[in-house]
Order: C-alpha cells, then structure tokens, then sequence
C-alpha cells in the first residue's frame, strides 16, 4: 500500500448522480487488482475529517478510476474537484476477488453503486477468456448502473427498467438457463442484498465472492473499527479491510 | 545533523524524541510501520492487552462527528500469551521504545498481565488503561475512583520492573485529583487524556449510531478539552505528564509540551495521515531553530499566564 499525491486527470458523471473520477497516480495504478479500494482524503480541512474508502473501478496505465454517487459531504467534494488538482489518496488496499477457480462462465452480480468495482474485474476475467454475464440492479432506472458491463440483466424494484423485483430475484429467474454451466458468481452491493445472494449461492451450492461494506476509519487494520463475523472461528472478527473486503460467500456472516 | 536536542525523559524514561503512537491507533506496530519508520520517533503505546484475548463489541463499532469520531471497540485484543509469542518478535526490531498498554477488568488481571510481562526486555514501560469497567464492582469504571486508581498503581507498581504510567480519564470532575492519586500510588507518569464519552443518533432510524450506545470521542473536537486537563495536571500535582489528545500537526504538539507535557502521543491522525509521526521530527526542529530552542525538553510547562 502507499501514499500518494494524485492528480485528478478528469470527473465524468454517467448517471443520475453517478460519477467517475479518474486520477493519476504511476504506483496505486500499478499495484492495484480487481475488488481491492483506496481511502481518499477528500478534503484538506477536517470536513470530512476521515478519509472515505472507495472500490478501485478500473485501472488505465499510470491512472485509476474510482466510481462513486455523490450524496453530499465528502462524496460532492470528489464530484468538485478540478483537473490537475492533487488528492491524498492510500491504496490499494484490501484483498480483492480471486480470479482462479474451477469455473468457465462468470456472473457478475451488482445492487446500485456496487456495479463500482466490476468493469476493472470484467476486464481482467476477459484476458482468461471466460464467459461473462452481468445482472445490474436498483431501485429504479437511474439507479441502476450498467456501466462497461457486458451481456447485461437489468432489473428495477419499481420494474422501471428490464426485470421488476430485486437482482437476486432475477439471477434466480436465470438460474436455469446457467445451470449446465461451471460459473462462479462475483457480488457487490448493499448488505441486505448481499445477504439474500449469500442465501441464494449457499443453497445452490455456487461457488461466489462477495464484496462487503463497512464503516471504517483508516482502511488497513489498526483502527479495528470494520469487524465482520467469521463462520469459522467465532472469537475473533475478520477485519474488512484488511481481511476482505472480498470474501468467499462461505467465509462471513453479514450483519 | 541538527545540532537541536530532541530528547526527553519521563520519569526513568529516556525517549530520542516526545513523539509516540497512542495505544489503539496503531496495533501492535506491524501495519503502521508500513508508513512509519518506527526507529525514527520516540516510541509506540501498543493495543490494550487484556489477560485473554477480547473479541470486542460489535459493528458498528466507529462513527465520524464533527472534527471527530466516536469508537466503542471494545478492547478487542490478542491477550498476554499471544502478544509475547507473535508480536514482540516484530517489535524487537525496532529501536524505539515500546510501552505497553494493559486494560483489565479487575486489580488481580491487571497485576497478573504486568507481571507475565515485565521479564520481556522489548518492554520499556507499562501504560495502565483505568478507563474500563470494574467487573466485580458493579461495572463501574476503575478511572472514576480514585481510590480504586491509587490501588491499581499501588500493585501493578509491587510487581512491575518498568516505570508505570496512568492513564487518565477526561470524564471526571477534578482530574489532577486522579493525577495526584496516581503519583501517591507510585506512578512513574500520567497519560492525560483518554477520549470522551459521547454518542450520536441516526435521525432516521432513531438508533445510535455505534452499536455500544455510547463511545470515545477523540480527535480535534477534544484538544481543547485534553490541553486543559493537561495545564490543570501540571499546575497542581508534581508528576511528568504524557499528553494526548487530538494532535492532528506539530504546532498542536508543541502547545501540549507548553501546557506541560513531557512528551505526546498521536491517535486518530495516524489513520488519516499514518505517516505524520515521522515528518514532525523535523518539523520540531525548524520550530525549535526558529524560537532558538536548544533542547526541546526545555518547552515544557513553559507556559506563560
């Protein structure tokens, strides 16, 4: 992990209140593998005091990409930033999604702004030349984001766009149509909707990762302020920064 | 070289530099060291260690406030045996001092921790973590009575090797009481302060927003609050003070050391700067050369009413 100074290469909004920042910076760039984040210092004042942590959405040369909603605070002070100004930026941190694994076809899975770190994995899973399907969902239309993905389900709470009803409900209306394949399932999102795909990739007995979230303080395991249970030894909490946050569906127990 | 003297002593304890690692901000060292180079600053306070390992409370577990934030951890640690066995070969590598943190949940677990740890020469000191619930009293904390403050001294002292610090909590009345209770005991030091109890709600759900109800507060919110128990501690007891609380820059240090602070230690700046240890050794020095400061020691309690 480092320390760097990046510089804002450019601010692309793709939806609603969607954005994209791209930022220069040779070592993060570098270093980084899909499913991992950096912890950004959005601001120079102590509003936001914390740095704020973010999936790494994609890596281009000396330059990364990170994809976030903005929602005021530390996230409409990213959306403001200029190009060629500087951000204090850590990374990359954490443990990102496993590439290997006894599997030809991968299934993307994504709730709203989780969709964040699948075009930097897609790309990756592209070079192995696996098969890839994507399901993308939210609350409605503009929530769901769809960004670089490929062969893509959408699915809308409000039915707004593609299938009405949850993105869990909507792999398990496809589930058939997969089940001749050897997939292994990728998953990001909110944790109620991480929770029901833990669920629906248990009893199926899937092979899946799944990207979790949590508040923390320093992003890379001494403030110990983003424990998550472990099914397999219960005294002691996984970390996610430092332990995940990717983990094996099998691994945690989601709050 | 610079030809400024950056050393200081509290008590028996003779540090290259005031700069420390707050206890709970930094592990055991292994992460941090990443950032820091450990053999430049004055030493690391390392996570609260209990007799047995502590799962800790559960999420969530920290929570931003203005200029702050709460945690309610819950002292989640490796425990004694652990510690001896898998970190202090880590530390042991470093030449700077580690002072060891002890939270317990009665006198006998803090006397037992101290005593299977003093024989282990990577230790240079003991801070004792008062601010914990007294289980067979009821829960109430150890750092709201003095005399409960004076007897934990009193017997981690009989046992201890190493010079003791206190460390004090901010959440009492009159805390250069608690200091002074501290020095009759036989303290080498006091800690000033630990965080603040505080909480917060989501207006939303109505819920707090840790899990424990209430936390610590730390961070720039509380310097003010920690500046003030320091200069109340300097002004009336006769004890070296260790001073900690919300530093996020040198010029925050330094006013610690004028309040009468031997030496400080950094916490939540670690997670938001984990590098900002070591670039305020020459920060100190500049300061120094420019008020024609020889020996930085000579900045404490330097305040002028």
């Amino acid at each position: 992990m480092f320390l760097e100074n990046a510089t804002v290469n450019s601010v692309t909004q793709i939806g609603t209140n969607v954005f994209l920042l791209n930022l220069q910076s040779d070592k993060i760039a570098k270093h980084a593998k899909p499913g991992q984040f950096v912890n950004i210092k959005v601001s120079n004042s102590n509003f936001p005091l914390l740095r704020r942590p973010f999936s790494i959405c994609n890596v281009e040369g000396d330059s990364f990409t990170i994809m976030f909603i903005s929602v005021g605070g530390g996230t409409s002070a990213l959306q403001n930033k200029q190009r060629g100004e500087s951000v204090d930026v850590m990374g990359p941190l954490g443990n990102g999604f496993s590439l290997a694994g006894n599997f030809d076809k991968a299934v993307i899975v994504a709730g709203g702004i989780g969709a964040a770190p699948f075009p930097f994995l897609i790309r990756e899973l592209d070079k192995t030349g696996k098969e890839i399907i994507c399901f993308s969902g939210g609350r409605s239309k503009n929530d769901c984001i769809t960004y670089e993905m490929k062969n893509v389900l959408a699915a809308t709470d409000d039915g707004s766009f593609g299938f009405e009803g949850n993105v869990v409900q909507l792999l398990g209306s496809e589930i058939n149509k997969l089940k001749n394949d050897r997939i292994k399932i990728f998953g990001c999102g909110p944790t109620p909707m991480l929770k029901s795909l833990q669920q629906f990739c248990i009893s199926n007995s899937f092979e899946a990762e799944i990207s979790t979230e949590s508040s923390m303080a320093c992003g890379f395991g001494i403030c110990q302020g983003c424990p998550i249970e472990s099914t397999t030894n219960k005294e002691k909490y996984l970390l996610v920064c430092k332990d995940g946050p990717v983990f094996n569906v099998n691994d945690v127990e989601l709050p | 070289m610079s030809a400024i003297d950056l050393s200081v002593s509290i008590g028996p304890l003779t540090l290259r530099n005031p700069i420390l690692l707050a206890s709970g901000t930094v592990g055991y060292g292994n992460e941090i060291s990443e950032f820091v180079d450990l053999n430049k600053i004055g030493g690391i306070v390392t996570k609260s260690l209990s007799l047995k390992p502590r799962k800790g409370n559960s999420p969530q577990r920290v929570v931003e406030t203005p200029s702050g934030m709460l945690n309610a951890i819950g002292l989640a640690n490796v425990g004694v045996e652990e510690f001896l066995k898998t970190k202090i070969p880590f530390l042991k590598k470093f030449d700077t001092k580690i002072i060891c943190n002890i939270a317990a949940s009665s006198v006998e677990e803090y006397v037992e921790c101290t005593r299977l740890l003093t024989g282990e020469e990577t230790i240079s000191a003991f801070e004792i973590n008062v601010s914990c619930p007294n289980v067979k009293e009821g829960g109430l904390e150890f750092g709201n009575d003095k005399r409960a403050v004076a007897r934990i001294t009193e017997q981690v002292k009989n046992v201890s090797t190493k010079p003791v610090f206190i460390k004090l909590s901010p959440n009492v009345s009159r805390i250069s009481e608690f200091a002074l209770a501290a020095k009759e005991a036989g303290a080498d030091a006091v800690s000033a302060i630990n965080t603040l109890v505080g909480t917060a709600f989501d207006i939303m759900t109505r819920k707090p927003k840790i899990k424990n109800i209430t936390g610590g507060l730390s961070g720039p919110a509380i310097k003010p609050v920690a500046l003030a128990k320091v200069l109340e501690i300097r002004r009336n007891v006769d004890i070296p003070i260790i001073g900690v609380g919300g530093i996020f820059s040198w010029q925050d240090a330094v006013e610690f050391m004028i309040a009468g602070a031997s030496a400080f230690q950094l916490g939540t700046v670690n997670f938001v700067y984990p590098n900002i240890s070591e670039t305020m050794v020459n920060d100190l020095i500049l300061y120094c050369e420019k008020m024609k400061i020889a020996s930085l020691k000579n900045l404490t309690g330097s305040f002028i009413l």
